[in-house]
């Protein structure tokens, strides 16, 4: 025979007795954790997926110039009216001090930006429209079809505003409001790759033209509106960051630097605060599965008081009395858990599919964890619940425990 | 006349506390065993005979007075090392059989063996004893509710006897049985005290008695 351990066989065969009952109280842990390892696995796959659309423009810098309160505190002459139309803007000089101090970091280039509106065939509507040094686009835009812009006639699209006005190569578009004053009608060449969500440029429904284009159309030659760097190394964020901010912002603060790395981290830090609070809240099934199983294990323990009995009488020792039912417990959360695992893969499938959309990122290793994350929670929640029923079993008196039934 | 007794009581009292008032289950009771004596414990039913045999099981602690085992106080015993005593020392044999219900009739005489050495039995001792009291292989892997009073009784001798014990208890071992399996269960008790066991036994029955080499009767708590 080869019992290993004849205290654990009793815990085994106790279960076994009452296999509906312990079924019953294994299926909250279940529950419980199907609930934690699907939230969590929500929540990873989130991350993950948001992680991937910004991280193409965690390199990126964006310098504009700090509109606002100014320290020192005086009040500018005329009652502090606000400046120019709202927006300060980046100057040549400091443009040519950020291309000095950057430049050996990466690619800087600036951007002039402004809305108006466009009209192709009979439809109008708003829509970006950028300003920047020809020489540049190649390395900052890929295109899906054309050739970029080479004179003051010709731009390129993004994907969405093409597909929305049907806009092909060489299409025209007219620029401006003809109520207003002058339109500029220049020639697609070019439709540029799908980019998505960015915080550099945001081209996909945007029209990107050449800087002397913009400058005809709207002046402000020699101000920009920003100025992009496009780190070689994602690691010198912060340290050009500080260059520029110490340098340009000697007397008073001139420019402000927005890393998107920091954007990136914050937004994967909210949804880890969310998906904590989540989870949290998906814990909460666990303490009702708690409690089942401590009733499960008070009953066994009510119900064995005269085995217990016998078992001390003989000279078993109140530590395997303890453990005995521990292990019961355990079996129970171990069962649930396992259960519980399997299941977390099927309905976490589904969660994921419908909160996130895409189950690109199911079986990454960040996702995944959360089902052994969950098991544990739950064997632990066990075990946990089987502490008191175990001790009071342990501390009953031999010879009542005999009299017992 | 003797050298040290195994078993040695003095004044040994117990009271339970009941709301209706103090029991006095046994009163100032003084008793000396010696190594290899076969006592019997008779008296009526209530007069404490049980609490006795608890007493010297070391299942409960006097309330006050000593008892002395193989010359060690009880009273100096934390559970831990009572529980050992009665895992090692000691053998008991209840009216009730008191079987572990969720084993077989083998691995309830493996149980204390498995208690103690940490290790199953490769020995056969086990088996040994299991024939010995008349178990064979086909009974033994049965659980006690499918075994008859008298077979639960020899499992429960073969569980007394498996860490080899020098005392042996037994509360009215024969109280359950009919007279001829009661007999066969005697003859076997009085055969391990020829072998040199200490067998303290209470019993209702006179004819059980005269296995004895000595008898005392209970009344009120008081050896008569
Ligand atoms: N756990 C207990 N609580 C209260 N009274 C008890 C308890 N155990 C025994 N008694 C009382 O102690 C007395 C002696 O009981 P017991 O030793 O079982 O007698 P016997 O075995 O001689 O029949 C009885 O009056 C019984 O009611
Ligand atoms: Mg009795």
């Amino acid at each position: 025979m080869k019992n290993k351990d004849i205290i654990l066989q009793l815990s085994v065969r106790s279960i076994r007795l009452h296999l509906l009952r312990s079924v019953l109280a294994a299926l909250g842990i279940v529950i419980g954790v199907v609930a934690i390892a699907s939230m969590g696995m929500m929540g990873a796959n989130m991350t993950l997926s948001v992680t991937e659309d910004l991280s193409e423009m965690a390199n990126i810098l964006v310098v504009k110039a700090s509109s606002g309160e100014r320290s020192g505190g005086m009040p500018g002459p005329g009652g502090g009216g606000a400046p120019g139309d709202g927006e300060e803007l980046i100057t040549e000089k400091q443009f040519s001090d950020i291309e000095r101090i950057a430049a050996k970091y990466g690619t800087v280039y600036a951007v002039h930006s402004e809305s108006d509106t466009i009209e192709i065939g009979d439809s109008r509507r708003r829509a970006t429209i950028y300003g920047l040094d020809p020489d540049i686009l190649p390395a900052i835009l890929t295109l899906q079809d054309g050739a970029y812009p080479k004179s003051t006639t010709s731009v390129i699209v993004g994907p969405s505003l093409a597909e929305r006005m049907d806009l092909k190569l060489g299409s025209k578009i007219d620029i401006g409001d003809p109520d207003e004053g002058s339109v500029t009608t220049v020639r697609v060449v070019g439709i540029i790759e799908e980019r998505g969500m960015s915080m550099d440029l945001n081209t996909d429904s945007a029209i990107i033209g050449s800087d002397k284009l913009f400058t005809m159309m709207y002046g402000g030659e020699g101000e920009y509106d920003q100025v992009n760097v496009i780190l070689d190394d994602i690691n010198d964020a912060d340290l050009v960051t500080t260059v520029i901010t110490d340098e340009l912002n000697k007397k008073e603060e001139q420019v402000s630097v927005q890393d998107s790395s920091r954007m990136v981290e914050n937004i994967t830090e909210t949804i880890g605060t969310l998906t904590s609070f989540v989870m949290a809240i998906a814990g909460i099934s666990l303490l009702v599965a708690a409690v089942s199983i401590f009733n499960v294990m008070m009953m066994s323990v009510t119900e064995r008081v005269r085995e217990i009995g016998i078992l001390r009488s003989i000279g078993t020792q109140k530590t395997e009395v303890r453990k005995m039912f521990i292990y019961e417990s355990g079996i129970l959360g171990v069962i649930g858990a396992v259960i519980g695992a399997a299941a977390s893969i099927a309905i976490g499938w589904v969660v994921v599919l419908a909160m996130v959309g895409s189950t690109e990122y199911f079986f990454a290793p960040g996702s995944l964890v959360y089902i052994p994350f969950a098991m544990m929670v739950g064997i632990i929640v066990c075990v946990v619940s089987g502490v008191y029923p175990a001790w009071n079993a342990s501390n009953l008196d031999p010879i009542e425990a005999l009299r017992a039934e | 006349m003797n050298s040290t007794p195994l078993i040695e009581l003095r004044e040994v009292s117990k009271i339970y506390p009941l709301p209706s008032g103090d029991v006095i289950a046994l009163d100032r009771v003084s008793l000396s065993i010696q190594e290899g004596e076969f006592m019997a414990i008779m008296g009526p039913s209530g007069s404490g005979k049980s609490t006795l045999l608890n007493q010297l099981g070391c299942l409960d602690r006097p309330t006050s007075g000593d008892l002395i085992i193989d010359g060690k106080n009880t009273r100096d015993m934390d559970d831990r090392e009572l529980t050992s005593l009665r895992l090692n020392t000691i053998g008991y044999i209840f009216q009730k059989f008191n079987l572990i219900p969720l084993l077989t009739a083998y691995e309830n005489v493996e149980y204390p063996f498995l208690m103690k050495h940490r290790k199953p039995d490769d020995t056969g001792h086990v088996s040994g004893l299991l024939s010995m009291m008349g178990i064979d292989q086909a009974l033994a892997i049965h659980k006690p509710p499918e075994l008859s009073g008298g077979q639960q009784q020899r499992v429960a001798v073969a569980r007394a006897l498996v860490n080899d014990p020098r005392i042996l208890l037994c509360d009215e071992p024969t109280g359950n049985l009919d007279s001829v399996t009661g007999g066969q269960i005697m003859e076997m008790i009085a055969d391990l005290n020829r072998k040199g066991r200490t067998v303290l036994m209470v019993t209702h029955d006179p004819t059980v008695a005269q296995f004895a080499q000595r008898t005392i009767i209970i009344r009120d708590g008081r050896i008569a």
